[in-house]
């Protein structure tokens, strides 16, 4: 029998800190902002706080690359927290592995309350030191970047446009249908306050004459980097009752990583990895696509949501440039409203977390303006790309 | 007329590997004209990037090989940022290698311009040394379209 672990899990609170370009605040100052604001929503204190997990490894520097965000070490001595559970890794289910890692602390009873962030200082980083790529100062490249740097390919861009090349020559994706991702987000954020594109609406007409960047992706293809801290509190079931929101329940976790972890080695050129790990979270519940009332799905680049939605079950293979035509089935009052805070390419870079608390925040009802008419009961979140997915089910309230 | 897309052939500079046991092979066999490409001597699969345990079968009989040095293009991208200061765009190509279904690697299609690639179409290998004369990039061109 299968055991839905995740279950014991819901989200307790949320914390999202300022966001903007070139802030000029230091990582570990975002981060505190955005785990007290987390605490503080949750009814807690941080007396309360037993586990503390973050994404990726942590500890680059606000201005050195801006990618790692501050160490659960450095969080848990700065803020005085005393911890039965900690951990932070990139390896994993993308951004999402540091809610994996919280739900098994709490399905294990090694945690109770545990403190989940991501923090990013890559606006004030490239200001301090350039656009780059990934390569950076390396001198000598290792492991699979060895296979894709010398050769130009600098950054993601340069990984998935391939992938949109081939949906559009195999499967009539247009840039069009693709532009919609980016259409319908920068309408989502002119209501979302912290958004970086609020006050500057785009038409398809910009979008198409936008800069090529890794052709067929163009700049507006490419989310927009930030700084900012997001974090959400994740605690177990039992202590729902003393929580001053509805509990936004973890029902099912898709971690998965059945095929090829390859950038450009995935074994089906038509699918995307992000298919194992949905395919394993619709096996850990009953619920299915159609019972998803809002999606909050990775946008790094709009390729990638593109693929997800295909991997999800939104649509068949090589369907998602016909279902998102014309934008009215991801708007706010479509069947399925998408990345409704604008998502990384109109609110910023938030790096998958942004994806995690929109979800949250709407399931509750607390979205604001932006909330959504129709009260969302279910939502789904996915993060990542490439060598690195992973997605999660999240519902309204808790089910058994 | 539109204006075809000028491509340039050269990158001003590439990132080096660090070479190992696993990897010398790959990147040095060009000096030979030769892609080495790892193949498990137990089950005769080939695997990309090379690694010392074969993917498919878990036999560690394994080692490089010296490929075709043909494939098809799988798919691929004109580079238009600047992510190398000076760079003219490029096309990043992924070449499925004729040895095997998704045998792919990442690489630079060169003596071509952007709108006469489609995919599938037939590719060969050909070296480009590194200013240091130690190591060999494999990049890809038309079949047929020597320089």
């Amino acid at each position: 029998m299968t055991v839905i672990g995740e279950r014991s899990s819901y989200i307790s609170g949320l914390g999202q800190s300022a966001v903007g370009r070139n802030l000029g605040r230091t990582e570990m100052d975002l981060t505190v902002e955005a785990i007290s604001t987390a605490i503080a929503d949750a009814g807690l204190t941080p007396a309360d706080i037993d586990g503390l997990v973050t994404y990726p490894a942590g500890g680059n520097g606000t201005a050195k690359g801006g990618f790692g965000g501050p160490s659960a070490n450095a969080v848990q001595d700065a803020i005085g927290l005393r911890l039965n559970f900690y951990s932070g890794s990139s390896d994993g289910a993308a951004q999402l592995q540091a809610l994996v890692n919280a739900c098994m602390a709490v399905a294990t009873g090694l945690a109770k309350h545990i403190v989940i962030y991501r923090t990013v200082t890559e606006s004030t980083a490239q200001k301090a030191s350039g656009r780059r790529g990934l390569a950076g100062s390396v001198a000598e490249l290792e492991g699979e970047q060895q296979y894709m740097m010398p050769f130009g390919a600098l950054s993601a861009t340069c990984w998935l446009a391939p992938l949109a090349r081939y949906h559009m020559d195999k499967f009539g994706l247009t840039r069009e249908q693709l532009g919609q991702i980016a259409v319908v987000s920068r309408a989502n954020a002119q209501l979302t306050p912290y958004a970086l594109m609020r006050g500057r609406p785009m038409t398809m007409d910009d979008y198409l004459a936008a800069r090529m960047i890794s052709d067929p992706l163009c700049l507006f293809d490419c989310d927009v980097p930030c700084d900012a801290s997001t974090a959400l509190v994740i605690s177990h079931v039992d202590t729902a009752p003393d929580c001053p929101h509805v509990p936004i329940q973890i029902n099912a976790l898709g971690s998965a990583s059945w095929g090829r972890p390859s950038w450009y080695e995935w074994e089906d050129m038509a699918t995307f990895p992000g298919r194992d790990p949905a395919a394993q979270m619709w096996s850990r519940t009953d619920l299915t696509i159609a019972d998803v009332d809002s999606a909050h799905i990775y946008d790094g680049f709009s390729i990638i949501t593109t693929l997800w939605l295909e991997a999800l079950g939104v649509c068949g293979t090589g369907e998602a440039g016909a279902y998102i035509e014309g934008g009215h089935r991801i708007s706010r009052d479509g069947e399925l409203p998408l990345n409704t805070n604008g998502g990384q390419l109109s609110s910023g870079r938030l790096h998958g977390f942004g994806h995690l608390h929109e979800a949250a925040l709407q399931l509750r009802g607390e979205a604001g303006e932006r909330q959504l008419a129709k009260q969302p009961e279910v939502s789904v979140v996915t993060n990542g790309a490439g060598s690195t997915v992973g997605c999660a089910l999240l519902t309204r309230g808790l089910l058994s | 007329m539109t204006a075809r897309t000028a491509v340039g052939a050269v990158l001003p500079m590439r990132l080096r590997p660090y070479l190992d046991d696993d990897n010398r092979a790959f990147w040095t066999g060009g000096e030979s004209n030769s892609l080495m490409i790892h193949r498990c001597n137990s089950c005769q699969s080939w695997f990309h990037p090379p690694a010392p345990i074969c993917r498919r079968c878990q036999s560690t009989d394994v080692g490089p090989q010296k490929s075709s040095g043909r494939g098809t293009l799988a798919s691929y991208t004109v580079n238009f940022q600047q992510w190398i200061p000076g760079a003219e765009p490029y096309i990043i190509g992924w070449v499925e290698l004729l040895e095997q279904p998704n045998l792919r690697l990442m690489t630079n299609l060169v003596d071509v311009e952007a709108e006469d690639l489609s995919l599938d179409m037939p590719l060969e290998v050909v070296f480009e040394a590194h200013p240091d004369g130690d190591l060999w990039y494999p990049l890809f061109r038309p079949v047929g379209a020597a320089s």
